[in-house]
C-alpha cells in the first residue's frame, strides 16, 4: 500500500549537505501497522514527512495505493494526499475552530457540501469518543481529545492511508494506551494502512506488526514485531529490545562485571525467548539436565502479538563442560543466549 | 455655549470620524492583501519569493519613514488626480490610507508569522491549495491579533486626522487650531480633546471587544 523506492534525502544548508535518509526501500502491505523506530535525529520526521510528499526526497519514489507520487503534478498530488490522513506530535488544530470544524477541514477543502460534512462527522465523533465535544474549542480539550480530534480530522476523508508522526509522544502513558488502541481500532474498522514514527518501543509493542530500524538515515533492520523483539539482528536494534524490557541489573552486579572468566567467577547469561521456548521449563531441564545451578537475576515475559518473548537474565554455576553441553542445548531451542559477563564468586550466592 | 458652536462640534466630530473610517477601510483594502503578500513570499513560506519580498518590504519600509506631515505635502499632485482637490476632508483620506497601508501591512505580516507553522503542515496534508491556506488557516488562525494591530491602526489614524485637519483637512484638528490656538478659545480646545479621547477610548473597545468574541484560545 505505501512503498519507499530507494529513498534517499539530502539536506542542504550553509554547513554543507545532511544526508538524513540514505537509500530507503520498504513496503507497508495493506491493513498493517508498520512502525519506525529511532534516536533523535534519526531521520524519522524525514521519513514520515516523505510519504506525502510534505518533504521531496532527493532521490526515489513514493508509491502510495499504486500511484507514484514523485510524479504527479501539483493538482493529482494535491488529490492524492486527499487520501493520505495524518496526525502529529503537536495535534495541529486549528484553535479558532470548534471541534466540529476541525474535523470538517479536510472535507470544507474539498468543498463537500454541509449536509453530507454532518453526515460524515457525526460517526466519526462517536468513534473517538468525543459526541458531547462537538462545540468545544481545542484550548477546553486535554491533550488525549486533542489527539482524537486529529485522528477523527485525519479520517474524514475516509484516507486508505494514515500517517503518524510521533503521535502520542506528548501525552502521559496511560492516554499514550488509549491513543493506540484507537488506532488499531480504526485499522480493523476502516481496514487503513498505518505507517507510524516513534522513538519509544511501547509504541511498537503495543499496536505494530511489523517495524523498522532508522539509524543515521539508515533502515538498519526491519522485521515482523514477534520476531523483531526475540531476535533483533543489530547492535542498535538490541539496545532498544534490551531497553525496552527494562533489564537494567542492580549496581550490586554490573559493578562487579567482568569480561573474561576465570576459576572463582560465574557467568551471568541473558536468554531472549521467543514463542513456544518462552514456556518451555528451560530452567529446570538446565537444573536436572546439565547439573547447573542457577540464580536467576531478573525476568520479564511479555506477549506481542502472540507471542510470548521475554528475558531472562541468570548466574549460572557448574563444570564448564556442562555449561557448554547447556548453551548448546539451548541454541538448539532457538533461544537466544548471550553472556554478559561474569562475576566474582562471592557476589552472587547459590545454595548447595 | 452657542448653537453654531455645537453643530460646528459635531460636525468637524462626524468629518473626524469619517476620514478615520474612510482611511481605515483603505488601508485595509490594501495593507491586508500586502501583509499576505509579504508573509507568503518570504523565505521558507508557502510561496518563497525572495526577490519579490525584497522589493515589497523595501516599499514598505520607504513608505513607513516618511513623516506624515511630509508625505502629505508630498503628494498632494497624486491626491489632486485622485480626488480633484488638495483640501477638504476627501483630500485628506488619501494620504491618511496611503501611511496607515505600510503599517497595517507590517502589522499583517507579522500576525500571520505567529501562526504554527504545523497548521500550515497540516493543511498541506490534507491537500488544501495556497489559496485556501491563507483563507481556512492562516487568517482565521491570525484574526485576533489582525485586529488588535488594525485597532493602533485606527488609533494612530485619529491623532494623523488632527493632523490632517490643521492643514485644511477639516475635522477635530481642523476646529482645534482655528478656534483654540489662533482664537485662544481654550474650551473649545478642551472640548476637542475630549471628544478625540472619547474617540480613541472607543475604537480601543470596540477592538478589545470584537477580539474577545473571536479569540478561543
Ligand atoms: N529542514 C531541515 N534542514 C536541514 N536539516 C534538517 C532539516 N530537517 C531535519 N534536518 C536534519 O536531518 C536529520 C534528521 O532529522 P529528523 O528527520 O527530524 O529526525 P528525527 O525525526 O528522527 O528526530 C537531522 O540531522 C536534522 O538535523
Ligand atoms: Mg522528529
Amino acid at each position: 500500500m505505501i512503498t519507499f523506492s530507494n529513498i534517499s534525502k539530502k539536506y542542504i544548508t550553509p554547513h554543507g549537505s545532511i544526508p538524513a535518509l540514505v537509500d530507503i526501500n520498504l513496503s507497508v502491505p495493506k491493513g498493517k501497522i508498520y512502525g519506525i523506530i529511532g534516536k533523535s535525529g534519526a531521520g524519522k520526521s524525514t521519513l514520515i514527512r516523505c510519504a506525502n510528499l510534505l518533504e521531496r526526497p532527493t532521490s526515489g519514489n513514493i508509491i502510495v495505493d499504486d500511484e507514484d507520487l514523485t510524479t504527479l503534478p501539483p493538482t493529482q498530488l494535491r488529490q492524492a494526499r486527499r487520501k493520505i490522513g495524518m496526525i502529529f506530535q503537536h495535534f495541529n488544530l486549528l484553535s479558532s475552530c470548534n471541534v466540529y470544524d476541525n474535523i470538517a477541514l479536510p472535507l470544507t477543502l474539498s468543498k463537500t457540501t454541509s449536509t453530507a460534512i454532518k453526515k460524515i462527522i457525526m460517526p466519526l465523533l462517536e468513534l473517538v469518543g468525543l459526541t458531547d465535544k462537538e462545540h468545544n474549542f481545542p484550548a477546553q480539550l486535554s491533550g488525549g481529545q486533542k489527539q482524537r480530534v486529529a485522528i477523527a480530522r485525519a479520517l474524514a476523508s475516509n484516507p486508505k492511508v494514515l500517517l503518524s508522526d510521533e503521535a502520542t509522544s506528548a501525552l502521559d502513558p496511560e492516554t499514550t494506551e488509549t491513543i493506540l488502541q484507537l488506532l488499531k481500532n480504526i485499522r480493523d474498522t476502516f481496514n487503513v494502512t498505518i505507517l507510524l514514527i516513534t522513538h519509544e518501543m511501547s509504541v511498537i509493542k503495543t499496536c505494530c506488526d511489523f517495524v523498522g530500524i532508522l539509524h543515521e538515515g539508515k533502515l538498519l533492520e526491519e522485521n515482523d514485531v514477534g520476531e523483531f523483539f526475540a531476535y533483533p539482528k543489530t547492535a542498535v536494534a538490541k539496545n532498544f529490545v534490551t531497553a525496552s524490557f527494562s533489564t537494567k541489573l542492580p549496581l550490586n552486579i554490573t559493578q562487579h562485571l567482568q569480561n573474561v572468566s576465570s576459576a572463582d567467577t560465574h557467568p551471568i547469561m541473558r536468554f531472549y525467548f521467543m514463542g513456544d521456548a518462552a514456556t518451555q521449563p528451560i530452567i529446570s531441564q538446565l537444573i536436572n539436565q546439565f547439573r547447573l545451578r542457577i540464580n536467576i537475576l531478573q525476568g520479564n515475559i511479555e506477549y506481542i502479538k502472540n507471542h510470548a518473548v521475554g528475558t531472562l537474565v541468570i548466574a549460572l554455576s557448574g563444570n564448564a563442560n556442562d555449561l557448554q553441553n547447556a548453551l548448546n542445548y539451548l541454541t538448539s531451542l532457538n533461544i537466544h543466549t548471550e553472556i554478559i559477563g561474569h562475576v566474582p564468586n562471592n557476589v552472587i550466592a547459590f545454595s548447595e | 455655549m452657542s448653537q453654531t458652536t455645537l453643530l460646528l462640534l459635531v460636525s468637524s466630530s462626524l468629518q473626524t470620524i469619517y476620514m478615520v473610517a474612510a482611511a481605515s477601510v483603505l488601508a485595509t483594502m490594501f495593507g491586508l492583501p500586502l501583509g499576505i503578500a509579504l508573509y507568503i513570499t518570504r523565505r521558507g513560506n508557502i510561496l518563497e519569493k525572495p526577490r519579490l519580498y525584497n522589493f515589497l518590504a523595501t516599499l514598505v519600509n520607504i513608505t513607513r519613514s516618511i513623516p506624515f506631515v511630509i508625505l502629505m505635502i508630498a503628494i498632494i499632485p497624486f491626491t489632486r488626480l485622485l480626488v480633484g482637490t488638495s483640501i477638504g476632508t476627501n483630500a485628506a483620506i488619501v494620504p491618511l490610507s496611503l501611511c496607515a497601508i505600510p503599517f497595517i501591512a507590517r502589522v499583517t505580516e507579522n500576525a500571520l508569522s505567529e501562526v504554527n507553522k504545523g497548521l500550515i503542515e497540516a493543511a498541506t496534508a490534507m491537500g488544501a491549495t495556497t489559496l485556501q491556506i491563507i483563507y481556512k488557516v492562516l487568517i482565521p488562525e491570525s484574526l485576533a491579533s489582525i485586529i488588535n494591530g488594525l485597532t493602533l491602526t485606527v488609533i494612530s489614524l485619529v491623532g494623523y486626522s488632527a493632523m490632517a485637519g490643521a492643514v485644511g483637512g477639516g475635522g477635530l484638528g481642523d476646529v482645534a487650531i482655528r478656534y483654540g490656538y489662533q482664537r485662544f478659545d481654550s474650551v473649545i480646545m478642551l472640548i476637542t480633546i475630549v471628544i478625540m479621547i472619547v474617540l480613541v477610548q472607543f475604537f480601543q473597545f470596540l477592538g478589545d471587544w470584537v477580539v474577545k468574541r473571536i479569540s478561543h484560545r
